[in-house]
């Protein structure tokens, strides 16, 4: 009869693996995603240990630098918050850097037409609302359309994206150019500015907020509850009698709005002005983040300063060693793949096919 | 006996296959002719279809032979199969919606140039012969159902396959459109193909075989002549003897009504009717057996009762102890709940609708009462107290309350979910394959589970599939046949027979046609 041959390598699912195992695998995968990362470092010419070691002297050895760093730590972070309730869903909101510069659109339309007639707070807490209320009409569009008519929301947020990016573009260039031609928005007045607190605006406040809060929403409320039951299974969500529609535009509302505060924050804090790079890969660098915590809020904070590191870090390494700056978006690439793909070794065994086996067959 | 000998298309003998420790078919022979259409017959689990995926080589068999023309083959891939000449159609399409007739029935063939114009002109002509209309150049995705099976068996016959497998073709179709794939079936034979059907449906049977082959638990029972046969006959060749299991059956002392259901019609995306004019009354304090083939619209009777599938006609309606009625059609499953009407559902599909498999049984009891707590905040102390009390009582083997319900057995999972389904003591009960995969104890402790609701004045559904379990627990069986009630009959008065024969007939006042027919058959 036929003889099915047993594969050279089998994959066999795990029995639950102990946290402090799991823990040790996954420290493991960064270490060696650091080896693996030495690679280009030396076939651009360098020694990665040197290279390494300006990477976070780079990015933390100065105040001055450590503002930067968190600087950019702090958008990223903020945009992970937002799209870790779509992805608990199963939504693949990728949609977050549109989102983030509709929000900044916003802030700014605000900052615009009433920083000179309006006082700091009002005119702050105007933006905020505004951008607020940007992302959320940005993402509710994706999401209404997923509820009602099963629209591809992938393709759908990805697309919106490029929408966001151009009307900013259109807007720089025609109604709210400074000087003709310049093709550029003129900085905001200092009303419209957020205020630093220990030299950086005051952003890493509001996200560390947003921490607890997504935390808590995510993990204590019903919102929470219902959205973990439709990530899991929507016909048991159907069965427990939840609404899977409207669960879903409600949290795309939600993630929108979080990104909108994001742009918001980076116009009226990080940037004191609009333009089409505004969101700058921040949308898509947050699913990287989002991933990598395992859609935990307070691991988010951890895995955003690193990614923040390696970038404030490898644009030292430029400067200093004449190492291209992308090659900190290859160490990060490299370090998202061995995490990812840890999550598989703790998942799964492999067994290879022994002469033994072949004996009992 | 030597014409017989060289009619013999294809032939079985001692065919075992076993999955794991399920033994599928054990040592089955089968004898098929050319010219002729053989009907597989038996019950849901029985090994037809397993038996059949041997022929058309999706599976190897464990032990046995098959002898075509005499010689001994073996059947490795479907190429194999296709070699041979023999063709499955199957339950569930392998087309390509986007593509056209013409281009499915070509997939797949490596040595088919691309010349559409002669793939229609031998389309053209094989549906000549045999009575078929399709238009080759239409998209799949443009087709109904009826279409669909056409370029199946278009595309069968197009490879030049001699013998032909249809596993339940007739499930999807209209009575009209049954009639015109008889037919065309009635031109293959001529044609001198061998053409297996398997089908539930008796009358079918009698209708359109020659010879009927009868499988019970993966066992060949024999083959018969159709013409010697009748729906009785078939029918306890089929069931086999009534076995007894000692399952305890109290009876309630006030028995009355409790769920009022009728003309209950529901149709699905494609159209087909899964319900049709469902009449029925379920009681407090009894078990209702639900019988029938799977997919007679079991699933969809469940759900369109909780208000999970959507409702063309009928009525459903819900009676409280006051003699209160409430009228549940068009309402969600939470509106259901909100009007105060309690119901609990087994599903059949555990995981996927019953449960949340990510989450610990705390997590799992919430689903019910996921709505309670203050303000924003779920209330996560009663789900805790249920989860510890069902873990402690129905003996639950998990390490905690927060083990994540996928990793636990199929016993325990069925435990999770009856318990938190009873807790709340609702009036109506609903259970879809409750036992499904359960070994004997959890079987037996789901059936007093069950019970105990009954004796606790619960209106309690139960869908099973084995007829034994229906026989000693449920108070009365509704059997269901293609979408349509055949039957309501007193669980202690009726046979094991008269349900198999009432599962095989559509509507089940046929009974009085089968045995005209049967006459008929008898004078010739």
């Amino acid at each position: 009869m036929s003889e099915a041959k047993t594969p050279f390598i089998r994959l066999i699912k795990r029995p639950l693996m102990n946290p402090r195992k799991a823990m040790a695998i996954r420290i493991g995968s960064i270490v060696f995603a650091f080896i693996l990362g030495m690679i280009p470092i030396i076939m651009a010419g360098s020694n990665p240990f040197e290279s390494y070691g300006i990477i976070i002297s780079g990015a933390l050895s100065k105040p001055g630098y450590i503002r930067q760093t968190v600087k950019r730590a702090i958008p990223l972070l903020g945009a992970a918050l937002a799209i870790a309730p779509c992805f608990k869903m199963k939504f693949w909101n990728i949609g977050a850097e549109g989102q983030i510069t509709m929000g900044a659109i916003f802030a700014s339309a605000i900052a615009i037409w009433f920083q000179n007639s309006l006082p700091a707070f009002p005119l702050i807490t105007l933006m905020m609302l505004a951008g607020l209320v940007g992302g959320a009409i940005w993402a509710f569009i994706p999401g209404f359309f997923k509820a009602k008519y099963n629209t591809n929301e992938t393709l759908f947020t990805l697309m919106m994206n490029y929408i966001a990016i151009g009307i900013v573009r259109w807007l720089q260039g025609g109604p709210w150019e400074g000087r003709p031609g310049t093709q550029i928005i003129p900085m905001f007045n200092d009303n419209a500015r957020l205020p630093n607190v220990f030299g950086i605006y005051c952003g890493w406040i509001i996200v560390l907020i947003m921490v607890v809060i997504v935390h808590i929403y995510m993990n204590y409320t019903k919102h929470g509850f219902e959205v973990a039951v439709i990530g899991d299974s929507i016909n048991t969500a159907r069965y427990a009698g939840m609404n899977v529609g409207w669960v879903m535009m409600r949290t795309m509302l939600l993630s929108g709005a979080i990104c909108g505060v994001v742009g918001w924050m980076l116009v009226s804090g990080a940037n004191g002005t609009l333009n089409a790079d505004v969101a700058g890969g921040v949308g898509f660098t947050a699913i990287t983040v989002a991933w990598l915590s395992q859609l935990n809020s307070f691991a988010m904070i951890i895995i955003a300063a690193i990614l923040a590191i390696i970038g404030k870090g490898s644009a030292t390494l430029q400067t200093k060693l004449n190492v291209p700056a992308s090659v900190a978006d290859i160490v990060s690439g490299i370090l998202l793949f061995c995490m990812l793909g840890c999550e598989f070794f703790i998942n799964y065994k492999m067994v290879f096919r022994s002469k033994h086996e072949k004996e009992v067959k | 006996m030597e014409t017989v000998q060289n009619n013999c298309a294809i032939e079985l003998k001692g065919i075992t296959k076993t999955f794991g420790k399920i033994v599928a078919n054990d040592g089955v022979d089968l004898q098929i002719n050319r010219g002729e259409i053989l009907c597989l017959l038996g019950e849901n689990g029985s090994g037809k279809t397993t038996l059949m995926n041997m022929l058309s080589g999706i599976y190897q068999p464990d032990s046995g032979e098959i002898f075509k023309n005499g010689e001994q083959v073996a059947i490795r891939s479907p190429r194999d199969a296709y070699t041979l000449g023999i063709g499955m159609i199957h339950q569930h399409y392998h087309l390509v919606n986007v593509f056209t007739a013409a281009q499915n029935i070509i997939l797949g063939m490596e040595d088919q140039k691309m010349d559409l114009a002669a793939v229609n002109d031998k389309v053209k002509e094989i549906c000549d012969r045999y009575g078929f209309n399709i238009n080759p150049r239409k998209k799949i995705y443009d087709m109904s159902v009826s279409q669909k099976q056409t370029v199946e068996i278009v595309k069968v016959l197009y490879r030049g396959a001699e013998i032909l497998i249809l596993d339940e073709p007739t499930a999807v179709l209209t009575p009209q459109e049954t009639e015109k794939l008889f037919a065309v079936l009635r031109n293959m034979k001529k044609d001198n193909k061998a053409i297996i059907l398997i089908t539930h449906k008796l009358a079918e049977v009698l209708d359109v075989s020659d010879k009927v082959a009868i499988l019970r638990k993966g066992k060949y029972i024999g083959t018969v002549n159709t013409k010697e046969a009748t729906a009785q006959s078939l029918t306890d060749m089929m069931v086999g003897r009534a076995v007894t299991l000692n399952i305890d059956r109290p009876v309630y002392s006030s028995i009355h009504d409790k769920l009022e259901v009728k003309g209950l019609t529901v149709v699905d995306h494609e159209g087909i009717k899964k319900l049709d004019d469902v009449t029925f009354t379920a009681k407090a304090g009894e078990i209702l057996g639900v019988a029938g083939i799977a997919g007679s619209g079991q699933k969809e009777l469940l759900e369109a009762l909780t208000g999970l599938y959507p409702i063309q006609s009928g009525s459903i309606t819900f009676i409280e102890e006051n003699g209160q009625r409430k009228e549940l059609v068009g309402k969600t499953p939470m509106q259901i709940r909100q009007a105060g009407v309690g119901m609990g559902f087994v599903p059949e599909d555990r995981l996927g609708m019953g449960l949340v498999g990510s989450m610990g049984m705390t997590g799992n009891m919430m689903l019910r009462s996921w709505r309670n707590g203050k303000g924003v905040f779920f209330d996560k102390k009663n789900p805790q107290a249920l989860a510890d009390k069902v873990w402690k009582d129905l003996e639950v083997v998990t390490p905690s309350t927060a083990f994540p319900v996928r990793r636990m057995s199929g016993g325990n999972i069925q435990k999770v979910l009856v318990g938190r389904e009873i807790a709340s003591s609702p009036p109506v009960m609903l259970t879809a394959y409750a036992v499904r995969g359960l070994d004997i104890n959890t079987s037996y402790t789901i059936y007093n589970l069950l019970t105990e609701q009954k004796m606790g004045g619960a209106a309690v559904m139960y869908i099973g599939e084995e007829l034994d379990v229906l026989l000693e627990l449920c108070d009365r069986i509704m059997v269901l046949c293609a979408g349509k009630v055949s039957g309501i009959v007193d669980a202690r008065k009726t046979t094991k027979e008269k349900i198999g024969l009432l599962m095989t007939t559509v509507g089940g006042h046929k009974e009085k046609e089968v045995k005209e027919d049967e006459e008929e058959a008898e004078n010739e």
